[in-house]
C-alpha cells in the first residue's frame, strides 16, 4: 500500500522544514562537517523520530532550528522553515521571540535545565511573562494548570516546591510543562527520555501522545533509542555521521529497513520480548566529522558494500516516500536475503 | 568448579545522612537480601533508580560493608577480612564499572593502567608482566598500539575494552559489572556484550551483570534477580522471567519497555 | 545523549581562547622572570653595591651615575631594589613551599579518610584561617622571634588552610570518579592509591594556586619588613624599603615609589602567571 506521508498536507506548508542543511566547525584540524546536507520536516500532528549514534548531528540540526549551536558552529549551506517562514538566519533577537512561544524545546538533562533557586511555578510560567506580558500570578496560576495538564500529581503544591525537590520523572514534565505554555507549533524533544527509568519513560511517552492528539503539536524526537521510536513516532530520519542515510514511515522502517545501516542497527539491539541467539555487532567506529570518507559515509563498516559505494548515493526511493541512500537500491530490485526488523527474530529455543 | 561463587545472607545497607541527632535522616538502601550466585554462570540484576542494584555490587567488591548480614566469596565472609587476606580475595574478584570516561586515571596510559594490577599483586618477573598485558588486549580485540594511548584518546567502546583488560588481566573467578554499557552507542554496545560473552567462554568466568536496561539482560544472562527499593521482587531463569514473569512488578516493568514490534502494534 | 556536542565544542573551545591565554602566559612569565633573574643574579646586575655607602651622595635624585637616585645614607636605590627581590623570591618560595607541602598533605589526608579525621583538621584549618594574615604572622614572629627564616616560616602557616582547602576539594572531586574505586578493587593499598591515583590529579589547580600564593607571599613579607618583623637592615627588602621612603616621601620621593613599583610588578606578574597557568591547564581548553 503505497502512500504517501500520512501528515503532509496540501493547504499548508510543513511546520518545519529543513531543506539541505549544512553545519560546519571550523577546528583546528580541519572543519568538520557535523551536519551534511540534511533534509527533514515535520508535518502538524505528526511524530517525527531521528535516530542516530554519537556523532550523527541530530542534536546539532535540533538546535540549529531554535538558534542554539555553539558559537564556532556555522551553518554554510541550506535553509530552515518554520510554517513556510525562512528562519535561517534570523538575527539572535527575532529567533529569541521564536523560542518558547511558538517553537519549544525540552532537553535531555531537565534537572540542568532548570534553575535550581527559583520555584517551579516561576520557572513554568516564566514563557507566559516573557512573550505575553503576563503579569506573575496569573502566569504562575497558568503554570499550576499546565502541571495538571502533564499530570502532575498535586499540582497546587507542587509548584511551589524547588527543581531539587522533584523526581526525574517530575522535573522532566515540568519541562514539558514549561514547554507547552505558549501553544507552540513545534516541540523539539532531545533525548528527553535517556535519563529517566523505563516506567517513568513509558509515562513521558504518552503524555507526548496525548499532547500531540489534543493540540495538534508537531513534534520532532531525537533519540538513540529505537524502541522509543517503534512507540512513538509516525515518520523517522535515520542519521549517520552528519547525514540521513534513509527515511520513511515507521512501520516500514522498523518491518523493511532498506539500509544496511538501519538494518544492522535493529540487529544490534537488545530485544525484551524476543531472544536473540547473537547480537549483531557493528565492526569500526563512526567515522568523525573532519575526516569524512569520500563516498558512501557507511561503507567502510558495510558488509555489504561494492565497488560503487565509493561516490556517495543519493537517496533513492525504495516505496512512495520511504528512500535511502544505498546503491543497493538502484538496478534490479534483488531483495536481499536478511532478517529484517525485529518482528522477524526468531524466537530462539534456549534463553539467553 | 561448582558452588556458590558469592553469596548475600540476609544482607542490609543503610546510610545515614545528617549531622546533628535531629536532622539525620536514615535511608535502606538495600533491605534484606540474600542471593547466590553459582561459579559459571551470568547472574543479570536488573532495578530501576533507587533500586540498590549499584549498593549490592558494591558490598560484593568490598567497597563498602554491609550494615547487617554477610557478603560470602567462596565460603569466606568478606567483611571479616583484612589486609593480605583481602588482598587474595580481591585478586579472584574484579569489576568493570559504567562510565568509561571516570573509570580511569586520565594521567596513566594504558600500559600503566593493565600493569598496575599485576604490580600490586607481584605477579610475574617485569618481562612476563608486559608480555600478559599484551596477550590481554589481544583478548579484548586491541592490538599492541593501544599500550601508549591516554584514556582520553580512546573512543568509549575503546575504553571499556581496556576496561575489561583491567578487570581480566589477573584472571579472576568472578567479574562484578556495573552498567557497562549504558553510556555506549547501540552499534558499540553490541561488540562489548559480545566481547563479554566470549571472555566469559575462554576465561570460564562467572559474572554479577547490573543494568537498568531489560534488553541487554536478557541478552547476557542466564539467570535474572529483579531489584526493587532495595528488595528482591523476583529472580529465576532469564527465559522464564522474561516470558512469564510473576511479580506484578516485574511485569509493569516488561510491559514498559517500548514495544519495539511495529507490525503487532499497527495491528491493534 | 547529546555527544555530538561534546567532542567539537571541546575542541572548539581551545581554538577560540588560544591567543588571550598565550598573552597571559607571556607577559607574567616575562615579569616573573625579570624578578628571578634579578634574585638570582643581583650581584652582578646591580651597578653597585647594596651596602656601600656615600654619605655624600646621600638623598640625590634619579641621575644618570644613579639610575634610581640614592637613599638617606648614599646606598643605590637600584642596586637595593635588585638585591630585594632576592629576599622577597626566597621568602615567597620557602613560604609557598611550606604553605603547599602542609596544606596539600593536610587537605588530602582529611579528604581521603573523612569521618572525624576530616572533621578535625577541617576545623583546625578553619582557626588558622580565620585569623587576619598579618595578625598571624606578628604573633608568630613574636613568639618565634624576628628573622627572615622565621618570616618564611610563619608565612607559611598562613597559606596552609587555603591550599588544604584546596586539596581536599580537588581530592573529594577525584574520590567521586571511579578509577580510586577501580584501584581497590585491584588491591591497591591506601599508600599507593593516594600517591598514583590520587596526588597526580590534585596537582594542577594547587600549582595555579601556588603561582598566586607567591605573589601573596611578597606582599606579605613587604608587610613584614616594613612593620620591622622580617627582614632587619642593613637587608634590603623591599617592605624595608618603603617603610624609610615613608619618612622621605615630601623631599625624596623615589625612595618610596621605586620599591612600590617593584612589588607592584612583581605581583602583577605572578597573578598573571597564575592565570595563565589556569587557563593552560583547564580540561575543557585541553585538546
Amino acid at each position: 500500500m503505497a502512500e504517501a506521508r500520512p501528515h503532509r498536507r496540501a493547504d499548508r506548508p510543513a511546520t518545519l522544514a529543513i531543506d539541505r542543511l549544512r553545519i560546519e566547525i571550523a577546528m583546528q584540524r580541519g572543519v568538520a562537517r557535523v551536519v551534511d546536507d540534511v533534509t527533514l520536516e515535520v508535518w502538524p500532528g505528526e511524530v517525527v523520530g531521528v535516530i542516530g549514534e554519537s556523532g550523527s548531528g541530530k542534536t546539532m540540526t535540533a538546535l540549529s532550528v531554535l538558534g542554539l549551536m555553539p558559537r564556532p558552529a556555522r551553518i554554510a549551506a541550506g535553509d530552515i522553515h518554520l510554517q513556510g517562514q525562512v528562519i535561517t538566519r534570523l538575527p539572535d533577537a527575532e529567533r529569541r521571540k521564536l523560542r518558547g512561544d511558538r517553537v519549544a524545546f525540552i532537553p535531555q538533562d531537565a534537572l540542568r535545565a532548570l534553575n535550581p533557586v527559583l520555584r517551579v511555578d516561576r520557572q513554568v510560567g516564566e514563557p507566559l511573562n516573557i512573550h505575553r506580558g503576563t503579569p506573575w500570578e496569573k502566569a504562575k496560576q497558568r503554570a499550576v494548570e499546565l502541571l495538571g495538564a502533564v499530570h502532575l500529581p498535586h499540582p497546587a503544591e507542587r509548584a511551589r516546591e524547588y527543581p531539587h525537590q522533584f523526581s526525574g520523572g517530575m522535573q522532566q514534565r515540568a519541562m514539558i510543562a514549561m514547554g507547552l505554555a505558549l501553544e507552540p507549533e513545534l516541540l523539539i524533544a532531545d533525548e528527553p527520555t535517556t535519563a529517566l527509568d523505563v516506567t517513568v519513560q513509558a509515562q513521558v511517552l504518552k503524555l507526548l501522545r496525548e499532547i500531540r492528539d489534543t493540540h495538534g503539536t508537531a513534534i520532532l524526537f531525537i533519540t538513540h533509542d529505537l524502541g522509543v521510536i517503534a512507540e512513538l513516532c509516525d515518520w523517522v530520519y535515520v542519521m549517520y555521521a552528519g547525514a540521513v542515510l534513509e527515511q520513511g514511515p515507521v512501520e516500514r522502517l522498523f518491518g523493511q529497513p532498506a539500509h544496511p545501516y538501519t538494518q544492522m542497527l535493529l540487529r544490534a539491539t537488545p530485544t525484551v520480548r524476543t531472544v536473540q541467539a547473537e547480537l549483531l555487532s557493528i565492526p569500526g567506529q563512526i567515522p568523525q566529522p573532519f575526516d569524512l570518507p569520500a563516498g558512501c559515509r557507511f561503507a567502510d563498516r558495510c558488509p555489504q558494500r561494492f565497488d560503487r559505494c565509493a561516490r556517495e548515493p543519493p537517496h533513492i526511493q525504495v516505496e512512495s516516500e520511504h528512500t535511502a541512500r544505498c546503491w543497493l537500491l538502484e538496478g534490479e530490485p534483488v531483495r536481499l536475503p536478511h532478517e529484517s526488523g525485529i518482528d522477524a527474530m526468531r524466537p530462539s529455543t534456549r534463553s539467553g | 568448579m561448582s558452588g556458590n561463587l558469592l553469596q548475600f545472607r540476609s544482607v542490609t545497607k543503610e546510610f545515614e545522612s545528617g549531622l546533628l541527632p535531629w536532622t539525620r535522616r536514615r535511608m535502606r538502601a538495600v533491605d534484606d537480601v540474600s542471593l547466590d550466585l553459582r561459579a559459571g554462570e551470568t547472574l543479570g540484576i536488573v532495578g530501576e533508580s533507587g533500586s540498590g542494584k549499584s549498593t549490592l555490587l558494591r558490598m560484593a567488591l568490598r567497597l563498602l560493608r554491609p550494615t547487617s548480614g554477610q557478603v560470602l566469596f567462596d565460603g569466606r565472609d568478606v567483611g571479616a577480612l583484612q589486609g593480605n587476606d583481602l588482598k587474595q580475595v580481591r585478586r579472584r574478584m574484579q569489576a568493570v564499572f559504567q562510565d568509561p570516561t571516570s573509570s580511569f586515571n586520565p594521567r596513566q596510559s594504558v600500559r600503566q593502567i593493565l600493569l598496575a594490577p599485576l604490580e600490586v599483586h607481584g605477579v610475574g618477573t617485569r618481562d612476563s608482566r608486559l608480555r600478559q598485558v599484551g596477550d590481554t588486549l589481544d583478548l579484548v580485540g586491541l592490538n599492541a598500539t593501544f599500550i601508549d594511548r591516554y584514556p582520553h584518546q580512546l573512543s568509549g567502546g575503546q575504553r571499556q575494552r581496556v576496561a575489561i583488560a583491567r578487570a581480566i588481566i589477573l584472571r579472576p573467578s568472578l567479574v562484578v559489572a556495573d552498567e557497562p554499557t549504558s553510556a555506549l552507542d547501540v552499534s558499540v554496545q553490541a561488540q562489548i556484550l559480545n566481547l563479554f560473552k566470549q571472555t566469559k567462554r575462554e576465561l570460564g568466568l562467572t559474572y554479577l551483570f547490573v543494568s537498568h536496561n531489560l534488553g541487554v539482560i536478557r541478552y547476557i544472562s542466564d539467570r535474572v534477580a529483579v531489584m526493587r527499593l532495595g528488595r528482591i521482587v523476583e529472580i529465576g531463569a532469564a527465559h522464564d522471567i522474561f516470558t512469564n514473569p510473576q511479580h506484578e512488578y516485574t511485569q509493569a516493568l516488561l510491559a514498559a519497555v517500548p514495544d519495539a514490534d511495529v507490525t503487532r502494534r499497527a495491528a491493534e | 545523549m547529546s555527544a555530538a556536542l561534546t567532542p567539537a565544542t571541546a575542541s572548539v573551545r581551545h581554538h577560540g581562547v588560544n591567543w588571550r591565554r598565550w598573552r597571559l602566559l607571556a607577559i607574567g612569565g616575562t615579569l616573573v622572570g625579570i624578578v628571578i633573574v634579578c634574585a638570582l643574579f643581583a650581584e652582578v646586575i646591580a651597578p653597585y653595591s647594596p651596602y656601600d655607602l656615600d654619605v655624600a651622595v646621600m638623598l640625590q635624585g634619579p641621575s644618570a651615575m644613579h639610575w634610581l637616585g640614592t637613599d638617606e645614607i648614599g646606598r643605590d636605590v637600584l642596586s637595593r631594589a635588585i638585591l630585594a627581590a632576592r629576599i622577597s623570591v626566597q621568602v615567597a618560595l620557602v613560604a609557598v613551599g611550606v604553605g603547599l607541602v602542609g596544606g596539600t598533605i593536610i587537605g588530602i589526608v582529611a579528604a581521603y579518610f573523612g569521618g572525624w579525621i576530616d572533621l578535625a583538621l577541617m576545623r583546625l584549618m578553619e582557626l588558622l584561617f580565620s585569623f587576619p594574615a598579618i595578625l598571624l604572622a606578628v604573633i608568630l614572629l613574636a613568639s618565634l622571634g624576628t628573622s627572615i627564616l622565621n618570616a618564611m616560616l610563619a608565612i607559611g602557616i598562613i597559606f596552609i588552610p587555603g591550599f588544604s582547602r584546596l586539596a581536599r576539594v580537588a581530592t573529594n572531586d577525584v574520590l567521586r570518579q571511579h578509577y580510586v574505586d577501580a584501584a581497590r578493587t585491584v588491591g591497591m593499598g591506601d599508600g599507593r592509591i593516594l600517591l598514583r591515583e590520587i596526588l597526580p590529579n590534585v596537582v594542577t589547580p594547587l600549582l595555579v594556586e601556588a603561582a598566586v600564593a607567591f605573589a601573596y607571599a611578597v606582599l606579605l613579607e613587604s608587610a613584614l619588613s616594613f612593620l620591622g618583623l622580617g627582614a632587619q637592615p642593613p637587608e634590603p627588602s623591599w617592605g624595608n624599603m618603603l617603610n624609610t621612603g615613608r619618612g622621605f616621601m615630601a623631599q625624596a620621593p623615589w625612595l618610596g615609589i621605586v620599591p612600590g613599583m617593584a612589588m607592584f610588578l612583581c605581583v602583577l606578574g605572578f597573578n598573571l602567571l597564575g592565570d595563565g597557568l589556569r587557563d593552560a591547564f583547564d580540561p575543557h581548553l585541553r585538546e
